[in-house]
């Protein structure tokens, strides 16, 4: 079956494609570090989207050329970035104000675990080494909608949807949709709703990799993405 | 009225073993390179250091954590592209962490300069790093109670700083340093050029004098990014 599930999944980018399908016109998001950071690319055109970095910019755009870097210019993933016309800056208190206080529409991040009561795992295996949280914990509380991207699976084919995390929480119940390898998922009412899966997976084929029950709540739309 | 210091050894002197030092600066940028290579220089011991990161390579407040002046560290994020200095003290148990996520440091940075000794966050309930701390329930959701954070000094980097001590910076250099200039009971700014009072358009003032005690002149700081790419070693 795994096998089967590596030559049809979506790779990270048909998976960045997708979700960047569903960001508004004139959203406010903030994009976590790594692989939620390649959406920005597929943006789709005629669309005004405003990035937001926790350390104090809004209205980034892409990354210089190399050598044109200002390091005092860069984003939470501590990478050089540029300024679109309209940006602005301020300090950390701010910006956490925009993100706790609902002023972002939008917060994307990667998991290890995402549970069907919304909770999310995406800080520490909690295996040992050195915690690092960053700004996960406060990013998934605030932006109207919290969305997770993320292979269906763990490396070793394991369920990364679960009836509950076994790995350190993030935020409880605060995941909102999910963009995976193999489905498009929402979160509603304490279980995973299914709005749209690979047409070469059947139900039942999707619910093999899935550690939770999935609801059918309408119509199961085809998850189709162009070759990236 | 004059804050300006003419040298970095005058500015971080009144630094003493045991201090709690806020440090601004997210990665590297906004990092006061030259105040902490001077407070290295001084080398007050057993320093409790409140930053968002823990360094990476071997400048600035990473040299700080390995020439020993370090014994615990206050931040949300202690990783870098080399973060081989705080990880290895850390693993061996050398070094204390107190890890918070990132906007309620800022906050209760915020708070502490605010007056405000304690705040209710959304950000943590429910995970391993509220464990310990209060919890309530408003309007039908949790939040978990933090505190205050102060401390005795704060080393900032801005742009420009005349002599009341009024700053402003440079792009997301800002980051931390306004909320520790607050929260600190005597702040020290270096600035890429001093200008004279009426220098900065009062419209433009970003950290008023008020919260800052003295400015020194550095005017073409280090970045951090590009000492570690040329592989700098302080000292």
């Amino acid at each position: 079956m795994s096998g089967t599930l590596d030559t049809i999944k979506l790779t990270n980018a048909q998976i960045a494609w997708r979700a960047a399908q569903d960001i508004e016109d004139g959203a406010y998001v903030n994009l976590g570090i790594g692989f939620p950071e390649m959406i920005a690319a597929f943006q789709p055109e005629g669309r005004d989207v405003i990035y937001h970095t926790e350390n104090g910019v809004l209205g980034f755009g892409e990354a210089p050329a190399a050598g044109e870097e200002d390091w005092d210019l860069i984003n939470a993933g501590k990478k050089a970035i540029t300024l679109k016309p309209g940006a602005a800056f301020f300090h950390h208190a701010d910006s956490f104000a925009m993100v706790r206080g609902g002023h972002l529409d939008l917060a994307v991040l990667g998991a290890f675990q995402v549970a069907e009561n919304g909770d999310l795992a995406n800080w520490s295996t909690g295996k040992g080494g050195v915690p690092a949280v960053g700004g996960a914990m406060d990013l998934v509380h605030g932006a109207r909608r919290v969305a997770v991207v993320t292979d269906h699976v763990t490396k070793t084919g394991e369920p990364k949807l679960l009836k509950r995390c076994t790995m350190p929480l993030t935020g409880v119940g605060c995941v909102t949709r999910v963009y995976t390898s193999l489905a498009v998922i929402d979160i509603d009412g304490g279980h995973f709703v299914l709005r749209e899966k690979l047409p070469a997976l059947s139900l039942d084929e999707l619910q093999a990799v899935t550690g939770a029950d999935l609801k059918i709540d309408g119509s199961v739309h085809d998850l189709t993405v162009p070759a990236l | 009225m004059d804050k300006t210091l003419s040298s970095l050894s005058q500015a971080v002197a009144p630094i003493g073993d045991g201090a709690t030092v806020m440090i601004g600066g997210f990665g590297g940028s906004g990092s006061p390179i030259e105040l902490i290579h001077a407070l290295i220089d001084a080398g007050p011991k057993n320093l409790t250091v409140i930053n968002n990161n823990a360094g990476n390579g071997h400048v600035g407040l990473a040299a700080m954590i390995e020439q020993g002046l370090v014994a615990k560290l206050i931040c949300s994020f202690p990783r870098s592209a080399d973060p081989k200095v705080f990880t290895d003290l850390y693993l061996a148990g050398k070094i204390e962490l107190e890890l918070v996520p990132q906007g309620t440091l800022a906050e209760r940075i915020r708070a502490g300069g605010a007056g405000i000794p304690a705040f209710y966050t959304p950000a943590g309930y429910g995970t391993d790093l509220a464990e310990g701390k209060p919890v309530a329930e408003f309007d039908g959701r949790f939040y978990v109670q933090e505190r205050w954070l102060k401390a005795d000094f704060a080393l900032i980097k801005a742009q420009a700083g005349d002599p009341l001590g009024n700053l402003t910076y440079r792009m997301a250099a800002r980051n931390f340093s306004p909320l520790m200039a607050m929260a600190a009971t005597h702040t020290v700014a270096q600035v890429s050029r001093i200008v004279p009072a009426g220098g900065i358009d009062p419209e433009h003032v970003v950290t008023p004098g008020i919260f800052v005690d003295r400015v020194v002149a550095v005017a073409q700081p280090a970045q951090e990014e590009m000492l570690n790419r040329e592989g700098a070693v302080y000292p």
